[in-house]
Parts: C-alpha cells; sequence; structure tokens
C-alpha cells in the first residue's frame, strides 16, 4: 500500500499537513460479503480528490459511508480529528459534508434562492422572510462568481446550473468537505469549465473536495490526488502528477485484464463499390443534432465518437425511429423510409439498443426469458404467440451463446448485474436476425471483463455480416471496434475518418476544438 | 457558463429579456391566469347572454354563499394535491360530520362541545388516510377511497335520514346577513374566506407551506434538505379532514340539516376546481388563491345554468368538459416542452 | 406446501374459502342448494347472480390496471349504457320483441365501446394521466345519462330484456354464466395469445416496450375499449335487474369495489402482472362479505364501513413496510436481504 505524506500544493497557506476526513479501517458488509473491506481513505483541505474503480470495486458504497448514507460495520470516521457518527444524510450535512447528486436533488418547483436556503430560511416575526432569502442567495452566487437570478425557479435553468446551484446551497451552510458524483456527465464543454472555474474557487477556500467520475481526461485535470479501490480493498493513493494514466488504468483493472481481438478490418477500397444498407441526409433534430449524413454497408462498423451534448444519442434515435426526425431523409436499400415509431424501424431490420438500460431496456419484473423474447413476440404480433417451448429453446441458445450469468431463464431480469442487463438487452435485439443494430452506450457502467466480451460480440457480429453502429464516450473503444468513426461536434458531423489511420488524440482534437474550417482541413 | 443562460448587460432592458425573466420567476402562474381569464370570459359571456342581470351584487354575494362548502373543501385538497396526492373521502366526510352535528344539536349537546367535536371527527379520517399514506406507503389513492368507505358508512351509522336541525347558533351562521349597498355576506361566508386567506398564508409563508411546496417537487430532495416529510404529509390530509369537516358545519348550517347522502361526488367537484385553477395533479404547483377562482368558475356556470332554467346535470358536464380542455392545454404545454429538451 | 402458500391465489382463495366457513357456521343454510324447475336456489347462488356487474367491471379495471392505468369512469358508463338500452326500449311500442331488446342492447355495448375508446384516446394518443382522462367522463358521464333519460327514470316491461338479470340458463343465472363466459374469453385471450404478456411488459415499462417494438398505443387503447363495453355489459345487467335506468344509482361506488377486487387478487397498482383468476376471487370475497353483513342485519347502507377495514387490512398485509416492521419485532428468518440502497454495480 503506497500511501504518501500530504504534499506542500500551490495554494499558499493552506495547512496540508492533516487530513481533514480520514477513514480508518472501514468496513461495510451486505450479508456476508463486505463491499468495502479495511479501507483506508483521506482528504486534505484544499484538495481535489478523485476516488477511481471499476464497478463493483466499492466506490459508491464508500461514498455512502461519508456521507451517511450507510453505516460503517468497522471503522472509524473523523472530521477534523474528532470521531463522527452518522445516521443519516441530514446528520453529514450538518457536519459540513454535503454532496451533489448526479441527478439533482433540488426542488425544480421553487425558485433558486428557496433551494439554497430552505431548512435554515431567514424568519421575520415567525414568517419566512423572502427579501432577505433572495439577498443571502444572491450574495453566495456571487462569491461564487455566478450570474443566476435567485427569484427564478430553478426548473427554468440548465442542468449545469442547477448543479451550480446545488454547490451554492451546499456553501451556504459551513461547507468543509464537498462530494460531487459524477458531476460532469450531462454537461458540455464550457458548462465543465465553469464548474472546474468554481472548484478551484472552492479550494481556495480550504474546502476539500471528492470528485467522482470515469473521463479519466477530467480527473487528470483538476484533481490533486487519487485513491484507487479494486474489489473492495484499497489499492493505493496516488497524486496525480506522479500517476501515469496506462498505470492509473493497470491499478484498477488488476489481473482482470483481457485479450482483446483485433479485428480483420476490410480495406477501405471495398466500401466504395456496395451500395449502402441505411443512408441518411441532413438529419436534423433540433436542436441536438443537425444536418447530419451517414452510410452505413453491410457488415461494416460506424462508430460514433463525440462528447455528451454532441448528439451521438440523438442521431441514433433519429435514425432508428425513436425519436421523430424533424427534416431529413432516410433510404434503406434504395427505398426512402419514415421512421415514426422503433417498431417501423425494426420493421426494416434496424434496432436500436438505449443506453439507459434500466428505464428504456430492461423489462425489471418479468423474466430473464420474457425479456429476451419481447422482440421477437412484438414482431410476430398479438395473435401469434410464440409456442412456450419455442421461446425457451431460444432464451436458452442466446443465454449460452452470450454467456449470460446466472444462467437462470425464469429470474426477474431486473436482478442481475448491469453487464448482464446488457447482454439481455443484445440477445433481445439479435434473436429478430436485424440488419443494422445500434448500440449506444453498451459498455457503459459495466466492468471491464464484459466490456471487452462484448466488444469482441460486435467484431464477431460484423465479420458476420451485421452492421453496426457503435456509439462510446470511451474514444479507444470506439476506435478498436469500427471501421470507419463519425466524429460529432455540437450537433454535426464534422468528419468521417477510418478508425485503422487514425488516433484517439486526432479525434479528440476534432472534438475538443471550437470550428475553424482550415484548421479541421489541415487536421485531416 | 455564466453567459450561456443570462443575457449580457446591454440586453437586459429589451422586452425579450424581461419576457424571459418573467417567464422563469412565473412560469408556475401561467394556469391560474388562464383560470381567471376564464372567469372573466364566463363572468362577461354570462352578463351579455342574460342581459345585464348577471353580474349584480346580489348574484355575485350568492356566488359566495352557495359554494363555500366547496371552498373550503378545495382548500384542503389544495394542500393535498400540491404534495402531489389526492383525497377522495372529503365528500363523504362532508357528509358524515354534517349528519353527526346534526345529530349532537338534536340530542341537546351545545354548538360550543358538539362543532370542535366533528371537526376532530373529520381530523381523524384525515390522520388515517395520511398515517396509511406516509408509514405504510399506500397510494393515496387507495388510502383516502379507504377513507370514503369508512365515512359514507358512518354517515348512515349515524342515522339512516336526513336530521333537521334548530339549534339557534348554528342557524345563526347561515341566517343572518349583513349587507352594504346590496352586498351581502353571512358568517358562513366568512368562514370561508377566512379558511382561504389562511391556507394562502400558511402556503406561502411558513416553512411547512414550503416544505408542501418541496415534497411536490421532490419528495427525496426535499428529504435530503432536512425537512421534516413525515410529519408535513401525515398533516396535508389531516388538514384536508378538518377542511372537510368544517364543510360539513357550513353546508349543515346552510341547508338547515343533515343528511347522509350529502357529498356524493362532490369530491370530484373539489379536484375539478383545484385543477381548473391552476393546480397540478402532479404535484408541486399552484395557488390556494387559484383554487378559489376554479370555485368561482364551477359556482359560476352552475347559477347560469340554473338561470337558464336548464338541467341541473348540465353543470357537471360542463365542469368535465372545462376540465377536460384545461388537462389538454397542460399536456400540449408538457409535450412541447419535453420535445424541445 | 411451499409452493402452495406462495402462490399469489394462496391468501385471497384463503380468505374467501375462511368467510365462507364462517357464514356456514354462523347460518347452515348458507350452503343450501335447492333445485326449482331447473333452476338452483340459495345464498351461494344468489352471491353468484349478484356479483355479476361487479365481475364484469373488476375484469376491464384488472386489464385497464395492468397497463399502469385506472378507470373512474365505469360507473358512469354503466349509467350511460342503461339509459341508452332502456330509451330504446321504452320508445318502442314492442317493448317486449326479441328484435326491438337485440337493437337496444347493440345500441348500449356500442356507446359502451365508444365511451371506452374515448378514454383510451385520451391516455394513449394524447398521454392524459388516466386518473385525470377518466375523471372527465366519470365527473360528466352521469349528467350525460340523466339528460338521455330527460332526468327521469325510465322504466320498462320487457321478458325478453329482464332475462338478462333474472334469468336462468342451464341451471344458474343467466347474468352469472354471462360474465363467467366473458371473463373465461377475456381470460383466455390474454393468455393464450401474446396480449396477456405484452400488456405486462407495457405496464411495467412502456418505453422499454416501445423500443422493443411493442404497440404500446394499440394495447393500451384496446385495454380501456375492453374496460368500457364490459362496463356496458354490467349496465345492463344492473338496468335490467331493476327494470329501469336510474342513471344516478347505476355503478354508484362501483369502481372503488373494482378496485379494491382487483388489489384483493393480487394484482398491482401500480401495473404490469396481473391475474384475472385473483380477481374473480376478489369479487367474490366482496360479494360474500356484503352478504355477510346483510345476514348480520347491519343497513346496506353502513357496509362501506366493513370494507374500509378490508381496504386497510389488505393495504397493510400488502405494504412492504410492515414486513420489515414485522421481520423487525418478531426477528422472523434471517434474511439475505439487503437494502435497496445496494445497486449491483457498486
Amino acid at each position: 500500500m503506497v500511501v504518501e505524506p500530504g504534499p506542500r500544493l500551490d495554494n499558499g497557506d493552506v495547512d496540508q499537513a492533516r487530513p481533514l476526513l480520514e477513514l480508518t479501517g472501514a468496513t461495510v458488509r451486505f450479508g456476508a460479503d463486505a463491499a468495502i473491506d479495511s479501507v483506508d481513505f483521506r482528504m486534505f483541505p484544499g484538495e481535489v480528490h478523485s476516488l477511481m474503480g471499476e464497478n463493483g470495486a466499492g466506490k459508491s458504497t464508500l461514498i455512502k459511508a461519508i456521507t451517511g448514507v450507510l453505516p460503517l460495520n468497522e471503522g472509524v470516521l473523523t472530521l477534523d480529528g474528532e470521531e463522527l457518527r452518522l445516521s443519516n444524510p441530514v446528520d453529514a450535512q450538518r457536519a459540513g459534508i454535503s454532496t451533489v447528486y448526479q441527478e439533482i436533488e433540488l426542488l425544480p418547483n421553487v425558485s433558486v434562492a428557496e433551494n439554497i436556503a430552505l431548512g435554515r430560511e431567514p424568519r421575520r416575526l415567525g414568517m419566512i422572510d423572502a427579501k432577505e432569502m433572495r439577498r443571502q442567495a444572491s450574495r453566495v452566487l456571487h462569491e461564487l462568481g455566478l450570474d443566476i437570478d435567485p427569484a427564478s425557479l430553478l426548473g427554468s435553468h440548465s442542468v449545469a446550473v442547477q448543479q451550480l446551484v446545488a454547490i451554492a446551497r451546499a456553501i451556504s451552510a459551513d461547507l468543509r468537505v464537498l462530494v460531487l458524483d459524477e458531476p460532469t456527465s450531462s454537461l458540455d464543454v464550457d458548462e465543465v469549465a465553469e464548474l472546474f472555474r468554481v472548484i478551484r474557487e472552492l479550494k481556495q477556500r480550504g474546502v476539500a473536495i471528492l470528485f467522482v467520475s470515469h473521463f479519466l481526461d477530467q480527473v487528470y485535470e483538476i484533481c490533486d490526488r487519487v485513491t484507487v479501490l479494486r474489489d473492495g480493498k484499497l489499492v493505493g493513493e496516488y497524486l496525480t502528477r506522479e500517476l501515469l494514466r496506462i498505470d492509473l488504468v493497470h491499478k484498477m483493472l488488476g489481473h482482470k485484464e483481457a485479450e482483446l481481438k483485433e479485428r480483420n478490418r476490410p480495406a477501405a477500397s471495398d466500401i466504395e463499390d456496395a451500395e449502402p444498407l441505411l443512408s441518411a441526409r441532413g438529419v436534423t433534430h433540433a436542436p441536438r443534432i443537425r444536418d447530419a449524413n451517414i452510410d452505413i454497408y453491410e457488415g461494416r462498423v460506424l462508430g460514433v465518437a463525440g462528447l455528451l451534448g454532441s448528439g451521438r444519442t440523438e442521431l441514433a434515435r433519429a435514425v432508428t425511429g425513436v425519436d421523430h426526425l424533424h427534416t431529413g431523409v432516410i433510404v434503406v436499400s434504395g427505398a426512402q423510409q419514415d421512421f415514426t415509431s422503433p417498431r417501423k424501424a425494426l420493421n426494416k431490420g434496424i434496432a436500436y439498443s438505449s443506453e439507459n438500460r434500466r428505464t428504456e431496456g430492461i423489462v425489471a419484473e418479468l423474466s430473464v426469458l420474457e425479456n429476451i423474447v419481447l422482440a421477437v413476440q412484438a414482431d410476430r404480433g398479438i395473435w401469434h404467440r410464440m409456442p412456450p417451448a419455442r421461446q425457451r429453446e431460444l432464451a436458452q441458445s442466446w443465454v449460452e451463446a452470450l454467456g449470460i450469468r446466472p444462467a437462470d431463464l425464469d429470474r426477474p431480469a431486473g436482478t442481475l448485474s448491469g453487464g448482464n442487463q446488457q447482454k439481455v438487452l443484445l440477445a433481445r435485439l439479435l434473436a429478430l436476425a436485424p440488419r443494422l443494430l445500434v448500440l449506444d452506450e453498451p459498455t457503459r457502467g459495466i466492468d471491464i471483463g464484459a466490456k471487452v466480451e462484448i466488444q469482441n460480440l460486435v467484431s464477431e457480429l460484423a465479420d458476420n455480416g451485421l452492421s453496426v453502429i457503435f456509439i462510446s464516450a470511451e474514444l479507444e473503444e470506439v476506435l478498436r471496434v469500427s471501421d470507419r468513426v463519425a466524429v460529432l461536434r455540437d450537433g454535426r458531423i464534422v468528419d468521417t475518418l477510418d478508425a485503422a489511420d487514425t488516433t484517439v488524440d486526432a479525434v479528440l482534437a476534432l472534438v475538443a476544438r471550437p470550428s475553424s474550417d482550415e484548421e479541421d482541413e489541415a487536421l485531416t | 457558463m455564466t453567459t450561456l443562460d443570462t443575457a449580457s448587460v446591454g440586453q437586459t432592458n429589451t422586452l425579450a429579456y424581461k419576457y424571459h425573466a418573467f417567464m422563469s420567476r412565473r412560469a408556475s402562474l401561467m394556469p391560474t391566469f388562464a383560470a381567471i381569464a376564464i372567469l372573466v370570459l364566463l363572468f362577461v359571456g354570462a352578463e351579455i347572454f342574460l342581459r345585464g342581470d348577471f353580474i349584480t351584487p346580489r348574484n355575485i354575494s350568492a356566488l359566495l354563499l352557495d359554494n363555500a362548502p366547496l371552498l373550503v373543501l378545495a382548500v384542503g385538497m389544495t394542500f393535498v394535491i400540491i404534495t402531489a396526492g389526492i383525497d377522495l373521502s372529503v365528500g363523504s366526510v362532508m357528509a358524515f360530520t354534517g349528519i353527526w352535528l346534526a345529530k349532537l344539536l338534536g340530542d341537546g349537546v351545545s354548538a360550543a362541545i358538539a362543532i370542535p367535536l366533528v371537526l376532530v371527527g373529520g381530523a381523524l379520517v384525515g390522520m388515517l388516510i395520511g398515517v396509511l399514506v406516509q408509514y405504510f406507503d399506500v397510494q393515496p389513492f387507495i388510502a383516502s377511497l379507504a377513507g370514503l368507505f369508512l365515512a359514507r358508512g358512518l354517515a348512515y351509522v349515524v342515522s339512516l335520514s336526513s336530521i333537521k336541525v334548530e339549534n339557534d347558533a348554528v342557524l345563526w351562521l347561515q341566517s343572518t346577513r349583513w349587507s352594504a349597498g346590496g352586498w351581502y355576506i353571512t358568517p358562513t361566508g366568512i368562514i370561508a374566506l377566512l379558511v382561504v386567506v389562511i391556507g394562502a398564508f400558511v402556503m406561502h409563508f411558513t416553512r411547512f407551506g414550503r416544505t408542501i411546496y418541496a415534497i411536490g417537487g421532490n419528495e427525496q430532495s426535499a428529504r435530503l434538505m432536512g425537512l421534516n416529510i413525515a410529519r408535513t404529509k401525515v398533516a396535508v390530509y389531516v388538514i384536508s379532514g378538518v377542511c372537510a369537516g368544517l364543510a360539513g358545519l357550513l353546508l349543515t348550517a346552510y341547508s338547515g340539516a343533515g343528511y347522509p347522502r350529502n357529498g356524493i361526488g362532490t369530491e370530484l367537484d373539489a379536484i375539478a376546481a383545484v385543477v381548473i385553477g391552476g393546480t397540478l395533479l402532479t404535484g408541486g404547483r399552484g395557488y390556494v388563491l387559484g383554487s378559489m377562482v376554479g370555485v368561482f368558475v364551477f359556482g359560476a356556470i352552475n347559477t347560469v345554468i340554473n338561470f337558464m332554467g336548464a338541467e341541473q346535470s348540465w353543470t357537471r358536464i360542463i365542469v368535465g368538459l372545462l376540465l377536460l380542455l384545461f388537462i389538454v392545454v397542460q399536456r400540449a404545454i408538457v409535450a412541447r416542452a419535453e420535445r424541445r429538451g | 406446501m411451499r409452493t402452495i402458500v406462495k402462490h399469489r391465489l394462496f391468501w385471497p382463495a384463503t380468505a374467501l374459502i375462511a368467510l365462507i366457513v364462517i357464514n356456514t357456521i354462523a347460518r347452515p343454510r348458507f350452503v343450501k342448494i335447492t333445485i326449482r324447475d331447473g333452476e338452483l336456489y340459495g345464498a351461494l347462488i344468489d352471491i353468484l347472480r349478484q356479483s355479476a356487474p361487479l365481475m364484469l367491471v373488476s375484469l376491464g379495471m384488472t386489464i385497464v390496471i395492468a397497463t399502469r392505468g385506472i378507470d373512474l369512469s365505469v360507473g358512469a358508463i354503466m349509467a350511460m349504457s342503461g339509459a341508452v338500452a332502456l330509451q330504446i326500449i321504452a320508445g318502442s311500442d314492442q317493448p317486449d320483441n326479441l328484435g326491438v331488446v337485440a337493437v337496444a342492447v347493440g345500441a348500449a355495448i356500442l356507446v359502451s365501446l365508444l365511451l371506452g375508446a374515448w378514454n383510451g384516446f385520451l391516455v394513449s394518443v394524447l398521454g392524459i394521466q388516466p386518473i385525470i382522462a377518466t375523471l372527465v367522463l366519470m365527473l360528466a358521464g352521469r349528467g350525460v345519462a340523466l339528460l338521455i333519460t330527460d332526468g327521469k327514470i325510465t322504466t320498462v316491461n320487457s321478458d325478453p330484456f329482464e332475462f338478462i338479470a333474472t334469468g336462468y340458463l342451464l341451471l344458474f343465472p343467466f347474468a352469472f354464466l354471462l360474465a363467467m363466459a366473458l371473463v373465461a374469453i377475456v381470460g383466455s385471450v390474454e393468455r393464450r395469445s401474446a396480449l396477456g404478456v405484452l400488456t405486462e411488459a407495457v405496464g411495467i415499462n412502456p418505453e422499454a416496450s416501445r423500443l422493443a417494438g411493442v404497440r404500446s398505443r394499440g394495447i393500451i387503447w384496446g385495454a380501456y375499449i375492453v374496460s368500457g363495453i364490459l362496463a356496458g355489459v354490467a349496465g345492463l345487467i344492473y338496468s335490467a335487474n331493476i327494470k329501469a335506468a336510474d342513471a344516478n344509482a347505476a355503478g354508484q361506488l362501483i369502481e372503488l369495489y373494482a378496485i379494491l377486487a382487483v388489489v384483493l387478487g393480487g394484482t398491482s397498482l401500480m401495473g404490469g402482472k396481473f391475474s384475472i383468476a385473483g380477481t374473480v376471487i376478489g369479487v367474490l370475497f366482496i360479494q360474500t362479505l356484503e352478504s355477510t353483513i346483510l345476514f348480520l342485519g347491519v343497513p346496506s347502507a353502513q357496509s362501506p364501513v366493513f370494507f374500509a377495514i378490508v381496504v386497510v387490512v389488505v393495504v397493510l398485509i400488502q405494504s412492504s413496510q410492515l414486513h420489515k416492521w414485522a421481520r423487525r419485532v418478531f426477528g422472523g428468518r434471517r434474511s439475505t436481504e439487503t437494502s435497496s440502497d445496494v445497486e449491483v454495480a457498486a
């Protein structure tokens, strides 16, 4: 275990010698299993600390232990040297530990000022003093350099702004430790920059910040320190400036790296001759995607790369009938299509797998069998039920082919892990023998072993003639799996590249920089 | 990012910016404005249609007094609906407290004891519902259904037929009139208006009221903010029950008798009035004053129907259609916002 | 033994049997059945016959609830159905003519179908919340029924029409056979075809079902149409029973009893998995309880108090909170159940 003494960082005279928050020997059990086991963790004031680990590593359990959601079975939590016993999140807040969750935990239907003050509103003669509340809110927002109207309804603002209001609320109550849980998942580039500015402001004030994110670039940009967990145990605590990315990934994965098959990519010239299976022109679903043109060929994988908010999902949904096309033309095998519903697209052999596995994918209370058979059954219609024996046979074969575990067909699908749920969804769509499969973030939130399995599966299917659109936030993955990559920025496709001939950095450059046509051409 | 959704200084004085700022602050008032618009239209329309005979001090005063019980019910219902709940028991509770009051008075119990007693009765039914909803995770729909059954049955247990009230104190509430130049009001009217004022005040200036909005906005968040969810959720149903009890008192004073068959379907009228008044059934948005407007819309329609000599059933039909219109428009607005987002 | 106890119908069936046993102990004549002129008579037979309207309405309600919806307008539809049928029969100069009755019945069913389609349109096409959408008809429907009967209670004397409610066929009351036939038809359609499982998918996760290509709109719309038709038939039975169209009293509170029957039968109000057999048991339980209450000499108007207790007991039993509390108090088996906070990908 490598734990180093607190470094002297650049922010002047903040005392670095003693951690502000410390967890020693922490163990949290569920039944007989320990989600975290004898973990030590510490946060220093004025520092941004990142918690890294694959799924199942114990990250979220550790966070819940610090923020009062779960009690410790063993171990001690101290804040500023004094032991802290938390029985609920409100206790944690009172101690100065606040969390900004991925799903904004504020009230959209009341004003910004009220969101900041509720629970400790200023009173006058027993009544709430609204004017004072607005004044106090203004002050806090101003301290953070934010220009938000305190009287406006929270719901009238974007997610990014709501998040900043959540931080303002945290500050207004004597903040010592701020936990940011996947704060940048829904933000665009400018919004991330603003968030980071506010984080640096908080650092100046000596707040200890826990930054939880799977975006490695961001972790390296904003964090000073990183703690790695694996299988519930502490691997180590490191300074980001002293740890190479590749080493970090190794520490997160441990021995679980699996072999990745290299794809037999057909030569680029083969592609030009064939007629595209699907051809889309001028696809627009304002404001997220505009004027997109793509061509999908049989047996080829088209990767879609771009930041969150660049229109990846919207493009996929527009092309598969999930969302309404505002304008644009879709041609499948030479005939123009009007995909007004997913049903219409499925009729043409085009299937979409949503990035929201839980809300738009798995039907939790139905069994694994019923989930797998669902699309086929929907296709056959209400009056042609597939005979139960046939259903079982079909589901069984897919469970075996994709390695779905546990292999219990009658188990409610909601009880499976994320990776296995994704496999069930794949089985459901593959059972239809589609011609084009659109996979939106199929490996998100899945452990590395399952990730590789799915990537290999996609390659195999393409080799067997299936066309795939593969969308992912992880550029390495996209390049590895795809033949060509469409790069999106701000709702437009800026270029479509040959995966074999490009690098992650080149794609990143295309994705991140503000538009200037000559410079783009110079790059490609 | 600070420039992303606020305008630069030079633009702050334009109309567009002012409109945007207004909407971002007052968007939840729009449905209530619509209700007021409808009320005005109704009045104007009726005035024209009935050739100047509608907007008279007498008719307006009667509007309040005829609908005093409904007004009180609507205030209680507003509290419940803003927490995203619903209370189907209020009509039956109103009948139960009404007949129970009549019986107590008829048995010689003094009004000073009988009235608080029936109000407590209403509160207890409300508490039952609130406890089921909060502590046993029962859906408000089902829980208040139980309350409806209970209260309706109890009304008939008290008496299978109507009981006349001869108690002076109670009758005084309705028969006394204070008039000034054609306008008049009775104590029942004052009670109803008082309930509205107190309700509006509590909603906007007390932590309890703000907690109600918080629960409707996002219950999970409200809990994390340290607000006392449990007590508040039970309390809104108790308040609804007390309001129903009060409505029972007002109705009994109005008709001079208690009748166990009263109030069948009245909870629907209350819900309709509240929704028309701009409160969203999904919770988190709405105003007590808006519900008052909704009750007046209901009452005005009823008055016009009466004047026209048409069937009583037309009132419910028209209110139903109006409700439908509101709901469809609300849905269209939400759908447009969803599509843009 | 374990599998029997865990079966979802175990508790509803046990409750029903217990109620019958209690009744039999109190009045042994309860289970006595006599035959006269090829017709069965007895307290149990009365229950079967009287349960017919509730059975039909609850059947429709089960399907609607499975789609995560609710139909509050069924009572109003019953009233309108009765009003339409009786106006036609009363308006004809041959009320005993089978043809006239057939036309009246047909018209009533058609109207009910259209009303159900209206509800379904609001919910599945316009996307309005089911409680609100059906509230409109619940509010306005009786008014319309009153208009149809011109504000009066229309009465008729028509043997073919009365047969629906009081006639017998093959030993059993016709009304009961009609209800059971419809239960059997709807039940077998749901389970023999894919409609049942697709409905459950739509109720559990409408968006996932849509993406999987399930034609949810049709399924939801259809559920309300079926509910409407069944309510229409129930309305006919009701009117045939009192030989009149009473727009105010027809189906009074029936939507609430129907919801109770569905919940008693084990279907969740949240939608998804449903059980028609459970609903049937639920209806029989309610009807038997009503009969028990009347036997105890309680005026029928006061019976809602008992049903309030039933509602409370049922929801408490089904409440997960109660299970948690009981487990804490009584210890119970050591559960490997973990708190709901734990996600599989921790």
